[in-house]
């Protein structure tokens, strides 16, 4: 059902049936280490080169997704997936193998809600029966695409992201399952000018501020009506942005705030600055930590916003600034669903 | 602009002070161990030029190596300016690309890539060069210097 101007409320539900993670060495020894399903030996993951490497974890993710729902490639209706390296390489040599039907998609580190927003549409809709949304970002793959060469020696600045080595997969499907998708905010482009690449948290706080407004007003929902609203890569700068755009807008999301990007690492021990950042920073965070917590119950219901920063690095050579985009998905605990 | 201004206020930076003195110990390490490489050099009955360009040959090597074995990246994050300033910093922004470009190919990898960083600071280096040097030409067929 249509809710609002940018939302949808599924009447049929979709189902999270499964989820994968696959993680770097970094976000092995992270907060989060032992809740990924595999964390790699070594960065490469046995390939000769970073792109390669972030493909095989890709491939990684919807085998052990798939395994864990029981079901075969050939069982999946279609496949979502997007990563951060140009023409989505890094998605079509992770999956090719998997010979499922696929849309690659690009949404910077909001790709993860775009993929499960289309996944959980097509189950809603009665397009398939299962659908799998997949992505991934590595860092050393990211550095070399929009940055500089690993060896490279450089400072970093305080409000810069480290980019997640990771890969989340998710099986959305008609199956019963603890955790279902209710509902879903598609997000706006929303630019305040800024052409600062390297803080990236400031460019995407006004998109986060924006979809949770909208999905509130969509949804008539208040900020008690969600144990946790939960942003993709924020950070510790964008996360304070956050809280000022949306008390300017008189809504205190304070209590119930959560940001993957300040969960997955440990900002003193680890040295990531800003936070953890990149597609799989979401996914993989949603996939560990968020799900076990709405399966078991301990939440009833959250907010998951995944936060992208639409710049490339031709744009902002030319000064263009760094639009945002945020998008939400609603997801619930599904009491039952465990039958 | 207003926004601008905000998330300039909100967001944190490294403190300058204290950046400025460690660039200056990092950069004054490296200077030392140049000095240190000449003075060996002459102590063997090198001239100053031949002494100069060893002194470079070397320390360029050492950040190459460094640069390869992971250890310069570190270095520079702990001091700045002085470890990029000196010979080893413009080497190591060589060395960089030419390894992780590597995997694209002797000629589109390294061929093209190697100088990604490097080439701006060749470029306007050489152009700046130029430009003095016109500039002094005038100034002295001006007769304004002997």
């Amino acid at each position: 059902m249509i809710r609002g101007a940018q939302s949808i409320a599924f009447e049929c539900p979709a189902y999270l049936v499964s989820s994968a993670s696959v993680a770097g060495t970094k976000e092995g020894e992270g907060p989060l280490g032992r809740m990924f399903d595999l964390v790699a030996k070594e960065d490469l993951f046995g390939e000769n080169t970073w792109e390669e490497a972030e493909s095989a974890m890709q491939k990684e993710a919807c085998q052990l997704a798939l395994r864990k729902a029981h079901l075969k490639p050939e069982e999946i209706r279609y496949l979502y997936g997007g990563d951060l390296l140009r023409q989505g390489v890094a998605t079509s040599r992770g999956v090719e193998a998997l010979k499922i039907p696929m849309f690659g998609l690009y949404g910077a580190c909001s790709t993860s809600g775009e993929a499960l927003a289309l996944a959980g549409m097509s189950v809603a809709a009665g397009y398939g029966d299962y659908m799998l949304a997949v992505t991934s970002s590595h860092f050393a793959s990211a550095e070399k695409e929009f940055r500089f060469p690993l060896g490279y020696a450089s400072q970093r600045p305080l409000s810069a992201h480290w980019t997640v080595t990771g890969s989340g997969a998710f099986v959305v499907g008609k199956r019963k399952s603890p955790v279902w998708i209710t509902g879903i905010t598609i997000g706006k482009i929303v630019d305040y000018g800024l052409r600062d690449s390297q803080n990236m948290g400031a460019c995407m706080a006004p998109a986060a501020c924006d979809t949770i407004l909208q999905n509130l007003k969509d949804f008539e929902r208040t900020t008690e009506d969600y144990d946790r609203i939960i942003t993709g890569d924020l950070g510790y700068v964008g996360q304070s942005i956050l809280f000022d755009l949306m008390r300017g807008k008189g809504v205190d999301i304070k209590s119930r705030h959560m940001d993957c990007g300040m969960t997955i690492f440990d900002q003193n021990l680890q040295d990531t600055h800003a936070g953890g950042s990149g597609c799989g920073c979401a996914a993989v965070t949603l996939s560990s930590y968020i799900l076990p917590k709405l399966a078991n119950g301990e939440w009833k219901r959250v907010l998951f916003v995944p936060t992208g920063a639409l710049m490339s690095t031709v744009s902002y050579n030319e000064g263009a600034s760094v639009p945002g985009i945020a998008h939400g998905i609603v997801l619930e605990h599904c009491k039952g669903g465990l039958e | 602009m207003a926004y601008q201004n905000y998330v300039k206020k909100k967001t944190p930076v490294h403190n300058l002070p204290m950046n400025m003195a460690k660039a200056f110990v990092t950069g004054g390490l490296i200077c030392v161990a140049g000095q240190g490489i000449l003075n060996y050099c002459k102590s063997l009955g090198m001239d100053s030029d031949t002494s100069g360009s060893w002194t470079s040959l070397i320390l360029v090597l050492v950040s190459v190596f460094l640069t390869g074995w992971g250890f310069y990246p570190v270095l520079a994050k702990w001091g700045g300016a002085g470890a990029l300033v000196p010979i080893t910093g413009f080497a190591n922004s060589v060395a960089a690309p030419a390894i992780e470009y590597k995997k694209e190919g002797q000629v589109m990898g390294i061929g093209c890539k190697i100088f990604t960083i490097a080439g701006p600071v060749i470029l306007y280096g050489v152009f700046t060069s130029w430009a003095l040097g016109l500039g002094y030409w005038i100034l002295r067929e001006v007769g304004v210097i002997g």
